[in-house]
C-alpha cells in the first residue's frame, strides 16, 4: 500500500461523510414538511457524493482488489473511523438541524484547509466540497437561528438538542496518529487547529438564536479510535443489510 | 466556457450531442458542459466527465448512456470522472441555458445576484413562465441537488430555478 497513514486518513474524513449522510437519508419521506424533507435528502446526497470519491481515492491506494462498496459496506464496526456526533439518531427536527449545524460548521472549516492539501485528490475533492457544504451550513444555520429565536416551545427544543449534541463537539479536534503523520506531510489537516474558529463561530450563532452556550465540561470521545456509542450497531445494520443478505449484489 | 481547455475529436460531436442530462433531457451533455475530454483511440472513446455535484446519479446515467450511444457504432467508451477543475454553471453553454428556460427551469443568476435571491430573498429570479421578476425562494433545495424551489407571484405557477455554482 502506498501510505497505510494516507488511507486511513482518507476514511477518517470520509467516514463522517458517510455515516451522516447515512442518518439523514433515514429521513427520506419522513420529514416535517415536503422542503425539509428535500433539503435533508439534497444534504445526504451531497455527502455520499463526496464520500464515493474519498472512497474511490482509498480504495485505488489500498493496493487489494477492494472498491468503494467494499470500504462502506463490509468493514466491522470498529473499523469506521467517524465522530460520534455523525452517528446520533434522529429525534426531533431540532436535534437534527442541531447536529447538522455542528458538524458542519466543523467540515467547512475543515474542507478549506484540505483544498490546500499537498494531494491532489484530496484537494480536488475538498473544493468540490466547499461548494456544497456552505449551502449545507446556510440551511441548517438558518433552521437553528430560527427555532433558538422563535416561540417558547422552539427554544426549549432547541436548546435541550445543542445542550445533548454539546460533548460530542471536542472530539472533532482530536488528531489520530495517521492525522498527525499526514499534517507533518501537508496533506492532511491539522483539525487541531481549528477549535478556536469553530467554537466562536458556533457560539456566535447561539447568541444570535438566543441560546445558551452548554456549559458542560464533560465530553465523550472515541468514534475516531473505532470505539462507537450503541446506535452505531443499529445504524450499520441498515447501511449493510443488502451486501451482507446478497453478497457482491449489483444493483 | 472560462479558462479552461475542451479537448474533444469533433466526429463524435454528433454522438455527444445525442447523450441527455437524465435530469434535464432537453440538455445534452455538451450543452452542459460536462465533457471536458472524448478522445478517439484504436476503437475506444475515452471520456473525461466532470460531476456537476459529488452525489449527482445523473452521472452514473450518463456513463451508461455514453456507451449505449457508441455501442451501435461498435466503440467502446472508458469514462473517467475528473473533479478538478471543478464544474461551473459558467460551463452550461448559451443555447443550453436558453434550452433549460424553454423547458421551465430558469437559468443561474450571477454569483452576486444568486446570493441576494439564495439568502436575502430578493426578487431577481426570471419567471421562466411569464417573465416576471416578481418571485420568490421556497426551498433552497429543489428536485435535484443543481436546482432550488421557487414561485411566481405573477402567474403563481411553482417552477425551479437553476443554482449558480461557481
Amino acid at each position: 500500500m502506498k501510505s497505510e497513514h494516507l488511507y486511513n486518513y482518507i476514511l477518517g474524513i470520509a467516514d463522517n461523510s458517510l455515516i451522516l449522510g447515512q442518518r439523514l437519508g433515514e429521513l427520506c419521506g419522513h420529514g416535517p414538511s415536503l422542503e425539509t424533507d428535500i433539503a435533508g435528502t439534497n444534504i445526504s446526497l451531497d455527502l455520499i457524493g463526496q464520500t464515493r470519491s474519498y472512497y474511490q481515492y482509498a480504495a485505488k491506494i489500498s493496493g487489494e482488489n477492494k472498491t468503494e462498496d467494499d470500504i462502506a459496506f463490509l468493514r466491522l464496526e470498529r473499523h469506521y473511523k467517524n465522530v460520534l456526533l455523525v452517528e446520533q439518531p434522529n429525534t426531533h427536527f431540532g436535534f437534527v438541524m442541531g447536529r447538522q449545524y455542528l458538524f458542519d460548521v466543523f467540515h467547512l472549516l475543515l474542507l478549506k484547509e484540505l483544498q490546500l492539501s499537498k494531494d491532489e485528490t484530496l484537494a480536488a475533492i475538498a473544493k468540490k466540497g466547499i461548494k456544497e457544504v456552505s449551502y449545507h451550513k446556510r440551511f441548517s444555520g438558518d433552521w437553528v437561528k430560527r427555532l433558538g429565536d422563535g416561540t417558547p416551545q422552539s427554544t426549549a427544543k432547541m436548546q435541550e438538542a445543542i445542550d445533548d449534541l454539546w460533548p460530542y463537539t471536542q472530539e472533532l479536534f482530536d488528531m489520530t496518529d495517521s492525522d498527525t503523520a499526514m499534517a507533518l506531510e501537508g496533506v492532511g489537516v491539522d483539525v487541531s487547529k481549528l477549535k478556536k474558529a469553530y467554537y466562536k463561530e458556533v457560539t456566535d450563532l447561539f447568541e444570535l438564536a438566543t441560546l445558551e452556550v452548554p456549559q458542560s465540561t464533560y465530553f465523550s470521545r472515541g468514534g475516531k479510535k473505532g470505539v462507537h456509542s450503541e446506535h452505531m450497531g443499529y445504524l450499520l445494520a441498515d447501511l449493510q443489510y443488502m451486501q451482507r443478505t446478497y453478497p457482491n449484489m449489483q444493483w | 466556457m472560462t479558462g479552461t481547455q475542451i479537448t474533444i475529436d469533433t466526429h463524435l460531436l454528433p454522438i455527444l450531442g445525442q447523450v441527455s442530462d437524465p435530469e434535464i433531457p432537453v440538455l445534452s451533455v455538451l450543452d452542459l458542459g460536462v465533457i471536458r475530454e472524448a478522445i478517439e483511440k484504436d476503437g475506444t472513446v475515452y471520456v473525461k466527465l466532470t460531476p456537476t455535484y459529488s452525489g449527482c446519479p445523473a452521472m452514473d446515467v450518463i456513463g451508461d448512456d455514453l456507451k449505449i450511444a457508441f455501442a451501435p457504432l461498435g466503440k467502446k467508451v472508458e469514462v473517467e470522472l475528473v473533479l478538478a477543475p471543478a464544474w461551473s454553471t459558467d460551463w452550461i453553454s448559451e443555447s443550453g441555458l436558453q434550452k433549460m428556460e424553454a423547458y421551465g427551469i430558469a437559468r443561474p443568476l450571477s454569483e452576486s445576484a444568486d446570493k441576494d435571491v439564495l439568502l436575502a430573498g430578493a426578487k431577481k429570479v426570471i419567471c421562466p413562465q411569464c417573465k416576471s421578476t416578481d418571485t420568490h425562494l421556497v426551498s433552497q433545495f429543489g428536485s435535484t441537488a443543481c436546482k432550488a424551489l421557487f414561485k411566481c407571484e405573477a402567474c403563481l405557477e411553482p417552477f425551479d430555478y437553476f443554482k449558480c455554482l461557481k
